[in-house]
């Protein structure tokens, strides 16, 4: 409660704006040093910190608060007595709130898969990268020694199956596309039936971008997705959410509503290469229990990278993210 | 689902009412959730914090209006804050003393820029110009299949070369614009991260190669913090004219609008809202404020109610209430001032809360038609107490308003359910408080 009614409360240094946007927040980690031995509690100045950096990295108000409320039980319990030590405890409790994937649906490429073909929807609100990942994907998959074949189910956009159709070309994988307009269930459905009969490992079906607000492209979605399920039994077995790091709190609906349209089974974050962190995955991955599987890092085909838990709370403080 | 932060202020504008002056404790709470309500919609760390201060430095030790509470007026003064922050009036394209007006479009990958595009240069088509578009994002994968199929769609010419020379395409569809009669050339770039040295290094190699009259900065409306940091970056390199918010018909609260006019101090321009091309239009700073303190339209029923409410007339109800003398006459003279304020459904969305409620409910003004003719075919006897209402009498209404036994039977029902609740009402001379009864009432439309 004592944060609660700080929060928003307690008047602070007043920084020239400027300056506060532009301040470094690298040595957050390091402030935590001016700890003293055996506390059982944060100083003031620590939590406003803390506060700080998880808001300007998207955390959101409640998974700040719910983060602020555990570290404090967990030093009121275990004590500190270094500043290493609060500094584990804080990372402990934000990857704590973050899913790990579970074994039906692996993130390492080289991974063995229960099904054949291993169908993956990817889904996602406009603009977000999901045809650009879909391409990082299959060059990955492929990599690995995968058999992949891609769908160009964003019949909608215009240029969107030509842009599938580059990447299919740079990751070198086949594509299954209609003509412009068509029903992409119809497309969905196609891949899926030729990724059978071809013997492929690895589907990976396009969707248009759609905003998770309008009710009928998300019944769409739902059609799409059950058309998958006519040609191979339980397909597809992963729906990838393709979140933009950039996005603050909307994106929380955004997956709230592709949830209760098509069951997301994981999370892709990206354009983690600029200066968003996309701390609202922390609160996504907690309330809808999924795991974010993949950080796309740029444009190149092989700028993509499995999620790395520990890695990312790193970079919410500052630590660079290691781009491949 | 983000909290309902009018519900939230409404807990907080209880606690506050009937003080003479807005102190740091009566607002206390208000001051937490307009902050707490401008981080969840995504307005930057440091400008939620300069916000409130300010704010609550302008409200400190201003009287307290008569018919509102410390916590609505405080709540106004950061609408009206924010709304000035947001800028106040249209700015238009700026257009070149001699044609054609280069207009050059940048932005982050995936904010819409190349959609935009399309609905820009279909809007300016329909003002009469002949525009002409420059695809000059040469980078991803079919950009210039896509402005060249929006180009199809509405008609309207695109520019392209062979090589991918982002800097050649733009100078070269300028000359070709002043060859070919356009008035208006709209060059589209490539999505570029605002820490890419080279990519920004390009769009400022355009920007010197073109000399644009118009540059707009596209940013996507569900951005959240790091929106100062892109917004600031582009404008150092660029020195954008203004900015375009798109994406705006999905259901963000859009902070990003507030914390870029905030660092950048340019004016948005242009929203975007949907993927058919005739969903442009000009930014109106007031939606976007309610938009970002995701309320109903609490400020403006504050204004009327203010304008309208007859305070002596509310004292005297009030009594009336406390006497139990309330009776439909009092009631009719309610619904006279009810409908003094506007439409019911306006009314009622205004109402913290209701909003979300009426979005399928149809409240159409006939609504209470029935009931003001229940109640002028009453006799003022009749209206006065209303509990001398036997069978024949109420057989009478029934046939001089043209309605059932059945509707009168259900009205001085609901009548005296509201006359029991309103009882229990404190603070009646408050006007958001008597319209917060009305939603409770069934005939409103308040039930689904």
């Amino acid at each position: 409660m004592s944060f609660l009614e700080k929060f928003g409360l307690k008047k602070k240094k007043e920084d020239d704006l400027e300056q506060g946007l532009e301040k470094t927040r690298s040595g957050f980690l390091d402030k935590l040093g001016k700890t003293l031995v055996g506390k059982d509690t944060i100083d003031d100045d620590v939590l406003d910190d803390l506060e700080e950096v998880l808001i300007t990295s998207d955390v959101g108000v409640s998974t700040t608060l719910e983060i602020i409320k555990r570290i404090e039980e967990r030093v009121a319990r275990d004590k500190y007595v270094s500043s290493k030590q609060l500094q584990n405890m804080l990372r402990e409790e934000i990857i704590g709130l973050l899913r790990e994937n579970d074994d039906a649906r692996p993130a390492a490429f080289d991974a063995e898969l229960r099904h054949k073909p291993h169908v993956i929807m990817v889904v996602g609100v406009n603009g977000v990268g999901k045809t650009t990942t879909i391409g990082k994907l299959a060059h990955h998959y492929k990599l690995a020694g995968k058999n992949v074949i891609l769908g160009a189910g964003d019949t909608f956009r215009a240029g969107a199956v030509d842009q599938l159709k580059i990447w299919s070309e740079r990751a070198d994988v086949p594509m299954i596309q209609q003509g412009p307009g068509a029903d992409p269930a119809a497309v969905a459905y196609d891949t899926v039936a030729s990724a059978k009969s071809k013997n492929s490992d690895v589907v990976l079906v396009d969707t248009a971008g759609r905003l998770h607000n309008k009710k009928a492209l998300m019944d769409e979605l739902s059609k799409i997705k059950r058309s998958m399920g006519k040609v191979v039994e339980n397909a597809p077995h992963e729906v990838l959410l393709v979140l933009d790091a950039s996005t603050g709190q909307n994106a929380m609906q955004q997956a709230k509503a592709f949830t209760s349209a098509v069951d997301i089974t994981g999370l892709a974050l990206t354009k983690l290469d600029g200066t968003a962190k996309g701390g609202i995955v922390l609160g996504i991955s907690r309330e809808l229990d999924v795991p974010v599987k993949y950080i796309g890092v740029g444009e190149k085909i092989e700028q993509l990278q499995v999620f790395n838990r520990t890695a990312f709370v790193n970079a919410l403080f500052g630590d660079e993210i290691q781009l491949s | 689902m983000f909290e309902d932060l009018s519900k939230k202020l409404e807990t907080a504008f209880k606690s506050v009412t009937g003080q003479a002056k807005i102190t740091d404790v009566n607002i206390a709470e208000t001051v937490r959730e307009i902050r707490r309500a401008l981080l969840d919609a995504d307005v930057n760390y440091e400008v939620a914090r300069e916000m409130t201060r300010k704010v609550k430095d302008q409200a400190l030790g201003s009287g307290v209006l008569q018919s509102v509470s410390p916590g609505q007026q405080f709540t106004k003064i950061v609408y009206d804050n924010l709304v000035e922050v947001l800028g106040q009036e249209r700015e238009d394209i700026n257009y070149g003393t001699k044609p054609p007006t280069v207009i050059l479009i940048a932005g982050l990958q995936g904010s819409g820029k190349t959609t935009f595009t399309g609905k820009l240069a279909r809007m300016l088509k329909e003002e009469g110009k002949n525009p002409l578009m420059a695809a000059a994002d040469v980078y991803r994968p079919a950009a210039i299949d896509q402005l060249k199929t929006l180009g199809e769609q509405i008609e309207l010419p695109v520019y392209s070369i062979e090589e991918k020379d982002a800097i050649r395409t733009a100078k070269e569809a300028v000359q070709f614009a002043k060859k070919n009669a356009h008035d208006v050339v709209i060059i589209d770039t490539a999505g570029r991260m605002h820490v890419d040295e080279t990519m920004m290094n390009e769009v400022a190699g355009i920007k010197k190669a073109v000399t644009p009259d118009e540059i707009l900065f596209v940013v996507d409306s569900m951005t959240g913090q790091d929106a100062v940091n892109t917004a600031l970056e582009f404008n150092k390199r660029i020195d954008y004219n203004g900015v375009v918010l798109t994406k705006l018909d999905g259901d963000t609260r859009g902070g990003a609008a507030l914390s870029i006019r905030n660092v950048v101090n340019k004016p948005i321009k242009f929203i975007s809202t949907g993927e058919k091309l005739d969903t442009i239009s000009a930014f109106y700073p007031e939606r976007m404020a309610q938009r970002i303190l995701g309320m109903g339209d609490v400020v403006s029923l504050v204004e009327k109610a203010q304008q309208q409410y007859d305070e002596e007339q509310a004292k005297k109800l009030q009594s009336k209430i406390k006497s139990e003398e309330f009776n439909l006459e009092d009631f009719y003279e309610q619904l006279q001032q009810l409908k003094k304020m506007g439409s019911m459904k306006d009314l009622a969305g205004m109402i913290p809360g209701m909003n979300k409620q009426l979005e399928d409910v149809e409240i159409d003004d006939d609504t209470l038609k029935p009931i003001e003719a229940i109640i002028n075919s009453m006799t003022p006897e009749e209206r006065r107490n209303p509990n001398i209402l036997n069978g024949s009498r109420r057989k009478r209404i029934a046939k001089g308003s043209g309605t059932t036994v059945r509707d009168i039977n259900d009205l001085i029902k609901q009548f005296s359910q509201m006359k029991k609740m309103m009882k229990t009402m404190t603070k009646m001379n408050k006007a958001g408080r008597a319209m917060e009864g009305l939603k409770n009432l069934p005939m409103m439309g308040g039930r689904r």
